[in-house]
């Protein structure tokens, strides 16, 4: 045993080192290029270490835009993505027929490009001179007035974003739901029925709790993937975020480093430690919160 | 309780384009008697657990009828019906501790029937007592042993007072020992509560152990029912005789000509029977070590078990090794046998018995 060890870490090598160059390298050193003040890429000096980069970026309005345009596309799509997936994954064990059409429709998107989704929304959403766009025509049937929900204001293009979010991380949801409701045994159900179980307490007092670490893997992966969210952005505001007001925080750290803004790697590095470190905190309480409503078998 | 069934049938419909509709009870007519515990005993497949579906409400019958004493209950959603049932695999909500998984029906209890929290508390200790598990109410399904998980399931069908107590398989997810604690347990509780009971199985010295009264079922329909003992002694049909009994029964292919049993052209024993072929079974302990028997096997070896000698042997007419079960001590190394009255059964060439006339 003690003697074959070595062939062990021998097998491991290849991971670890491309890990060790690729991830865990680049980890310290952001934290690294975080405290380091006016780091210049060509020279590769810096004039000291300290928080400056730190205090920086708190007083950017670009940064502290990004700040809340992420915490609220956090806190909006999260629970209502996991809770609509949840009512669509229920429907669709409910139903026998067409079943399987309605599972691929519902799982399109996910097999869709991101951009040539984004242009779609585009032209859902997009006001021009020539057309109000078809979700203002569909707004103008109820009566209301027609909003540019690209260009327009802030609301309308969070909400356009918040949208799409929902839409785009909802066909891997309901994946995941609809594999762990049909998981659950029938005979709960029938027992259940036997004893006379109303349908709501059905669903609180046996189906969730036993699709439970579903809904949390959903919840923590959902949290990580909106706080890391950009591309999306990109897809339907363009690439100048900054200037439409609807940057996000992993976009302020790539503007940092390669947009208009270029070359900081030092407020960028600030930006990406700050963002570490609340998807860390936020990790932690709900891991925290699930020790208690989460039960594995 | 008396349970009362009229002409039950429960046809499910083919499973593909080709199939035909698969007949699972087939006009079955039955009255259980109040108090009883009743074995719904026959290989898998043989409807038995389709019947107790229907009992608990979970299927609803193509046609026929069923009575709880007098109420009609055919039409009742399983909740309106008062049955308790235990599945096989248990079916305890592994999320919540054994008290709250014996409380949970209680808790569905609506309007007049609503109980305060300490009478819930109350009859679920009543039901933890009666099982035996007062000190385990604390753990979670999953920290108990089978026997335990079973025990809780059969507390949580009985909480909420039920007219009958319906047991799919309780024993099968059981190893040996277990199983023969439990179902003397299973016994014990039914005694206990007089309440009426079903109980379907496959194995049939579990159903003959425990039941009062057992019920003999295959492809849908019964084939023989009354008190499990009644029932070896006198099976109505080479199915019921092939079924029960371990080792099973051996079975012959004979001929009678001229009032006389002929196995392999040899004369057995002389029988009040039309001349033509038939069908012999003889039970393992109907085989009697005898110098001159009439029986003339090949002998093959011997079995011990401790109790139980085995003469294993083979006999042109029977297609099965013969296993004989014989007094321990013997020692034998012939096969001849005569052969126990009342051990011996005739069948005509469909499998119905043949008895045998004065």
């Amino acid at each position: 045993m003690e003697k074959n060890n070595y062939k062990g870490w021998l097998y491991l090598l290849p991971a670890v080192l491309f890990l060790g160059v690729f991830l865990v390298y680049p980890l310290i050193d952001v934290f690294i290029y975080s405290i380091e003040e006016g780091y210049n890429t060509a020279s590769g000096t810096s004039f000291g270490v300290g928080l400056y980069n730190f205090h920086y970026i708190l007083q950017d309005p670009h940064f502290l835009q990004a700040l809340k345009n992420t915490f609220l596309l956090v806190l909006v799509t999260v629970p209502l993505s996991t809770g609509i997936a949840l009512l669509i994954s229920l429907g669709l064990s409910a139903v026998k027929k067409l079943r399987s059409l309605f599972q691929t429709v519902f799982f399109l998107p996910y097999v869709t490009n991101t951009l040539a989704v984004g242009l779609v929304f585009m032209l859902l959403f997009r006001q021009t001179p020539y057309s109000p766009g078809l979700f203002n025509t569909l707004l103008g049937l109820f009566g209301i007035a027609p909003v540019d929900f690209i260009t327009g204001p802030y609301w309308a293009k969070m909400f356009t974003l918040c949208f799409y979010t929902v839409w785009v991380v909802m066909p891997f949801k309901i994946l995941v739901l609809t594999g762990a409701l049909a998981s659950v045994k029938q005979d709960y159900y029938n027992a259940a029925r036997i004893d006379g179980t109303g349908k709501l307490r059905i669903f609180t007092k046996i189906t969730l709790p036993m699709i439970s670490p579903s809904v949390f893997y959903l919840i923590i992966t959902g949290f990580i993937g909106a706080f890391k969210a950009y591309s999306d952005a990109v897809a339907i505001f363009g690439t100048d975020l900054n200037a439409a007001g609807m940057n996000t925080l992993v976009g302020y750290v790539y503007d940092m480093l390669y947009g208009n803004a270029g070359g900081y790697p030092s407020y960028a590095s600030a930006a990406a430690v700050v963002l570490f470190a609340i998807v860390l905190t936020i990790t932690v309480i709900n891991l925290l919160v699930s020790r208690k409503h989460v039960h594995y078998n | 309780m008396k349970i009362t069934l009229k002409n039950l049938s429960k046809i499910f419909p083919p499973q593909t384009k080709k199939g035909s509709p698969v007949h699972a009870v087939d006009k079955v007519s039955l009255e259980i008697p109040d108090g009883k515990l009743l074995g719904l005993l026959g290989p898998s497949g043989c409807g038995k657990s389709t019947m107790l579906n229907l009992l608990c409400g979970l299927l609803t019958p193509t046609e026929g009828e069923i009575l709880f004493d007098e109420d009609n209950v055919t039409a009742l959603a399983p909740q309106h019906r008062g049955v308790g049932m235990v599945f096989q695999n248990y079916a305890l909500y592994p999320h919540l501790t054994v008290l709250q998984n014996i409380l949970f029906p209680l808790e569905n209890l609506k309007g007049k029937e609503k109980l305060t929290r300490a009478q819930m508390l109350s009859r679920a200790r009543e039901a933890a007592g009666l099982v035996q598990i007062q000190e385990l109410l604390d753990r979670k399904p999953a920290q108990l042993s089978g026997g335990q998980q079973q025990r809780v399931a059969i507390a949580r069908a009985l909480v909420k007072l039920p007219r009958v107590l319906l047991l799919d398989e309780p024993l099968s997810n059981l190893d040996a020992r277990l199983r023969l604690q439990t179902r003397e347990e299973i016994k014990r509780i039914q005694k206990a509560t007089g309440i009426t009971t079903v109980f379907v199985t496959h194995d049939q010295e579990e159903a003959m152990s425990i039941c009062d009264e057992i019920v003999v079922m295959d492809k849908g329909q019964i084939q023989q029912m009354g008190h499990p003992q009644k029932i070896y002694d006198d099976p109505a049909n080479l199915f019921v005789a092939k079924f029960l009994g371990t080792p099973p029964i051996h079975v012959f292919s004979g001929n009678i000509a001229d009032k006389t049993l002929y196995l392999d052209n040899a004369p057995i024993l002389p029988v009040n029977l039309p001349d033509g072929e038939v069908t012999v079974a003889i039970r393992p302990e109907g085989f009697l070590p005898d110098e001159t028997g009439a029986l003339q096997c090949q002998f093959q070896g011997l079995e011990v078990m401790g109790r139980d000698t085995a003469i294993l042997c083979t006999h042109p007419a029977c297609a099965a090794p013969i296993r004989a079960i014989v007094e321990s001590g013997i020692a034998c190394d012939t096969a001849r046998f005569s052969i126990k009255q009342g051990k011996i059964f005739f069948f005509d060439t469909n499998g119905n018995r043949l008895y045998l006339g004065d």
